[in-house]
C-alpha cells in the first residue's frame, strides 16, 4: 500500500548526495562566470510563498484507491487528497486552491525537497529514517495501517492464523518493505513460505485473483480495496494478524516550523471537531454554541488570536470543516461505510472510542 | 472435296466452357486457400477448432454479456462483489469507459476549455485528410499549414494565456490528446531531423560526420524510458536555479529527438540502398550537392525505405506511453489512473480499460500502416524485386 521502499530510501539517499554535488558544482560554475542567481529554492516561509503563489502544492498517489484516485469528473478524491484540501481551506478558505503533483513511492520525497510541493500528503509512512536522513517533518498520523494477511479459503481452507501458513504461496510486491517484513515474519516465526513476487501492484492482483497464489499480503488499508478487484470477494478472508507498524501521515520539509504547525493543526483540528460534535452539516450552528471550548476551536471567542498565531485567519476551524468535514466525516466518506472500501474504524477511531485517534487540545 | 460437301462452318467463336466444378466457386477457394497440402489443411483445422474455442466466449464478454450503462461499479460487479449481476458474470463493463471517456480523451484539462483541444484536433483532421490524399490539391499550401500554422495555432490553443483563453499548464494535460501530440510533434520533427543526420553520417565533412554520428549512436545507445527521464529530473539540474523548463516541453524535445536518431539510420539505408551510378549521373549533370539530393536521391531513397519510416512512425505512437514514468498521463496512462477510483473497483474494470486501449492503438496504428501499404504502391515504379 504505502509501497515504503526501502531501497527507495537509499536510493533517495545517493540521489539527494548526487543532487547536491551536481547543484554545487553548478552553482560554483555560474557564479564563477559571473551570472546572478534567483532562488527559488523554497524559503523559510512556506506559508508566504502559498499565500503569494495563491494555490497549495500538494503531492499525492498517482492512483491509490480511496486516498488519492480520480472521480468521474477527472477531480482528484481521496483520504489524502481532503488533507490537501483542508490545509488550502485554512489558509484560503477555498478548498479547491491546490495544485496536485501525482507521485510514485520513488518521487515523492525528492519533489518535495526541492520545493515543487509544499505538502506530502501520500500514504508515507512516518519512520525514523524519513524524519532524519530524508530530512521529513511528519505532521502526524491520520492513519494507522499494518500489513495484514488474505488468504483464499478455498485453496487453503481451515486456516484462521498467519502462523498456520507454512509452505504458503504468498503474492507480494517487490521492492516495499512489505516483502521485507514478510521474510521477517516467517523467519521468526520458523515458517517455511513460498514468494510469489511482481513489480506492480495490478500484476500482483492479478495473479491472486487466478489463483497462483494461497496468500497475499500488503497493508490493511489495500487488502480491503484488493477485494473489491476479486472475482469471489467472499473466499478470501484477511487474518488478524497485524506484523508491522504502518502509521501513515502528511509530512512537510525540515526547516519551517511555521508551515509544519499549521499542518500539524490542520489534522488535529479535524480530530477536535469529531470528537466535538462538529460536522460539515452543523459548523454554522455550532458557531452559535455556548460550550466554551467548541466557541474557542471555532475563534469565536471574543479576544481570540488562536488563527493569527498560526498565520491563519481566526475562523481557519470553521473553513477547513466546512471544507471537508470532520475526521470522521472524512474517514467515512473516502475509505470507510461512504465508499465501496467500508474499511472499519478500529485503530482509527477516537481514543474515547477505542482506538488511536487523539489530537492536543486548541487551547 | 466441294464447298457443297462441307455440311457446317461455325460463323461464330464458341462459348468457352465453364470450368469444372473442381476449380471454380467455393470449393476450389477453399482447396487453394485452405486445403491446399496436408500441412495447410491441418493448419485450418486447427484455426477453426480456435475461433469455435474462443470466439463465442470473446464475443460474449464483448458485446452479448457486457454492461453498456451505469453509474458506478455495481453495475460490473456481481452479488457476491457488492454489485447487481448475477453470481458467475463476466463482461465487459462497457459503462466505465462511458463515464470515464472524456477523461481518457483529456484526462484533467479543465472541462469547460475542452472545447479548445476538440478544435485543435479539428484542424489537424481537416488538413491531414487532403495533405494524405494524392489528388487533392494546394499541397505546398497545405503542408505549410500542417506542418507551420497548425503547430502555432495549436499551441495558442491548448496553452492559452493570449485572446482571452484561460493559461492551462500542461500539467493539466493527458489522456488521448497528449499521445496525439507527442506522436505529432514526433513525427514532424523527427522525419527532417532525420534526413539531415542521416545525410550528415554520410558526409564528407569529418566535423558533420562526427557529430551526427555521436548523436544518432548516444540517442540509440539509451533507452526512451532513460532519454525521458534524464530529460524532465536530470536537465534541471544543470540549469541554473529558477530557469525551468516546463516538463512536457522536455519530453516533447526528448521524444522527437529519439526518434529522429532510428529515423536517420531507416534513410541513411536508403540512401546506401541508391545505386553509386545515380550520384554520378547527378554530378555529370551538373548539379549541386543539395539540387542533388532534392531532386534525385530523397525522392529515391525515400521511396525504398517507406516501410523503415512507418514502422518509425508506429513505434513512436506506441512509445508515447511511455511518459508515465515522468508522471504524465497518456490514452493509457489516463486509462489505468482511473482503475483506482473505488467507485468503479471490479474485477472487469481493468481489462475493459486495456481493452478499449489495445483497440484505440490498434486502430490507428493499423491505419497508418494501410496508408503506408497504399503510398508504397503508388510510388511502384517497377523496381520490385
Amino acid at each position: 500500500m504505502r509501497d515504503s521502499h526501502k531501497n527507495d530510501r537509499a536510493n533517495a539517499r545517493t540521489r539527494e548526495k548526487g543532487l547536491w554535488v551536481m547543484k554545487t558544482s553548478t552553482k560554483a560554475l555560474l557564479g564563477a562566470a559571473g551570472l546572478s542567481l534567483v532562488a527559488t529554492m523554497a524559503s523559510a516561509a512556506t506559508l508566504d510563498d502559498v499565500k503569494a503563489r495563491g494555490v497549495l502544492k500538494c503531492a499525492v498517489n498517482t492512483g491509490l484507491a480511496g486516498f488519492a484516485a480520480p472521480n468521474d469528473k477527472g477531480e482528484y478524491t481521496g483520504f489524502d487528497v481532503d488533507y490537501c484540501r483542508a490545509v488550502a481551506a485554512a489558509i484560503f478558505n477555498d478548498p479547491n486552491k491546490v495544485e496536485y503533483t501525482p507521485t510514485t513511492a520513488k518521487d515523492r520525497f525528492e519533489v518535495l525537497a526541492n520545493g515543487t510541493v509544499d505538502l506530502l500528503a501520500r500514504n508515507t509512512t512516518w519512520t525514523l529514517s524519513r524524519d532524519t536522513t530524508l530530512k521529513l517533518n511528519f505532521a502526524g498520523i491520520n492513519y494507522f495501517d499494518g500489513q495484514g494477511f488474505m488468504i483464499n479459503a478455498k485453496k487453503i481452507p481451515g486456516v484462521n492464523s498467519a502462523l498456520q501458513l507454512s509452505g504458503a504461496a504468498v503474492c507480494v510486491q517487490t521492492g516495499t518493505t512489505t516483502e521485507l517484513n514478510l521474510a521477517d515474519f516467517f523467519k521468526a516465526n520458523n515458517l517455511q513460505y513460498n514468494p510469489v513476487v511482481f513489480e506492480k501492484l495490478e500484476e500482483v492482483n492479478a495473479a491472486y485473483d487466478s489463483g497462483r497464489c494461497d496468500v497475499y499480503t500488503t497493508d490493511q488499508s489495500g487488502l480491503y480495496s484488493i477485494r473489491l478487484t476479486l472475482t469471489s470477494p467472499d473466499d478470501h478472508v484477511v487474518l488478524p494478524e497485524i506484523i508491522s507498524k504502518e502509521p501513515l501521515g502528511p509530512a512537510v520539509r525540515h526547516g519551517d516550523d511555521q508551515w509544519l504547525d499549521i499542518v500539524r493543526w490542520t489534522m488535529n483540528a479535524l480530530v477536535i471537531a469529531e470528537e466535538l460534535g462538529i460536522t460539515q452539516a452543523n459548523v454554522e450552528e455550532m458557531k452559535a454554541s455556548t460550550n466554551p471550548e467548541i466557541r474557542r476551536v471555532l475563534g469565536q471567542e471574543a479576544n481570540s488570536k488562536f488563527g493569527a498565531d498560526l498565520g491563519l485567519s481566526e475562523d481557519w476551524v470553521v473553513n477547513i470543516i466546512k471544507a471537508v468535514g470532520n475526521y470522521g466525516e472524512v474517514f467515512e466518506r473516502n475509505i470507510g461505510s461512504g465508499s465501496p472500501l467500508k474499511i472499519a474504524r478500529g485503530l482509527n477511531a477516537l481514543w474515547t472510542k477505542g482506538g488511536l485517534q487523539y489530537a492536543p487540545p486548541i487551547r | 472435296m466441294s464447298v457443297a460437301d462441307v455440311v457446317f462452318v461455325r460463323q461464330s467463336m464458341e462459348q468457352p466452357a465453364a470450368p469444372p466444378s473442381s476449380q471454380r466457386g467455393l470449393v476450389h477457394w477453399a482447396r487453394t486457400n485452405l486445403f491446399a497440402t496436408p500441412t495447410d489443411s491441418l493448419l485450418t483445422l486447427v484455426g477453426i477448432v480456435a475461433i469455435i474455442y474462443f470466439l463465442p466466449g470473446l464475443l460474449d464478454w464483448l458485446f452479448f454479456s457486457a454492461q453498456w450503462t451505469g453509474t458506478d461499479r455495481s453495475y460490473c460487479a456481481t452479488v457476491a462483489q457488492g454489485g447487481m449481476q448475477p453470481d458467475g458474470w463476466s463482461g465487459a463493463c462497457w459503462a466505465f469507459v462511458r463515464a470515464k471517456f472524456p477523461q481518457f480523451m483529456f484526462n484533467t484539462y479543465p472541462e469547460d476549455e475542452r472545447w479548445r483541444v476538440m478544435l485543435a484536433g479539428a484542424l489537424l483532421v481537416v488538413l491531414l485528410i487532403p495533405f494524405l490524399i494524392p489528388r487533392a490539391p494546394y499541397k505546398t499550401l497545405n503542408a505549410l499549414l500542417l506542418f507551420v500554422a497548425l503547430p502555432i495555432v495549436g499551441y495558442v490553443l491548448l496553452v492559452g494565456g493570449w485572446f482571452g483563453l484561460r493559461y492551462v499548464p500542461t500539467r493539466e494535460w493527458g489522456g488521448f490528446m497528449v499521445t496525439i501530440i507527442l506522436s505529432y510533434v514526433g513525427i514532424v520533427v523527427s522525419l527532417p531531423l532525420g534526413v539531415i543526420l542521416a545525410l550528415g553520417r554520410r558526409s564528407q565533412l569529418p566535423v558533420v560526420k562526427m557529430l551526427c554520428v555521436i548523436f544518432i549512436e548516444m540517442v540509440r545507445g539509451v533507452p526512451l524510458i532513460t532519454v525521458l527521464f534524464m530529460a524532465t529530473k536530470m536537465l534541471p539540474l544543470f540549469m541554473p536555479n529558477g530557469m525551468k523548463i516546463d516538463d512536457f516541453l522536455c519530453v516533447l524535445i526528448g521524444v522527437s529527438l529519439f526518434a529522429s536518431a532510428y529515423m536517420a539510420e531507416v534513410i541513411r539505408g536508403g540512401l546506401q540502398a541508391m545505386p553509386k551510378g545515380q550520384y554520378e549521373g547527378a554530378d555529370s549533370l551538373g548539379l549541386t550537392y543539395w539540387q542533388k539530393i532534392r531532386l534525385i536521391i530523397l525522392p529515391q531513397a525515400l521511396k525504398l525505405v517507406i516501410p523503415g519510416i512507418v514502422n518509425t512512425f508506429i513505434g513512436l505512437f506506441k512509445d508515447t506511453s511511455l511518459v508515465y514514468i515522468v508522471n504524465m498521463f497518456d490514452l493509457l496512462g489516463a486509462i489505468r489512473r482511473n482503475f483506482t477510483d473505488p467507485n468503479w473497483m471490479t474485477p472487469q474494470t481493468p481489462m475493459t480499460g486495456l481493452v478499449f486501449a489495445g483497440f484505440v492503438f490498434w486502430i490507428f496504428c493499423f491505419g497508418m500502416s494501410r496508408y503506408s501499404i497504399y503510398m508504397e504502391r503508388r510510388l511502384d515504379t517497377g523496381h520490385k524485386r
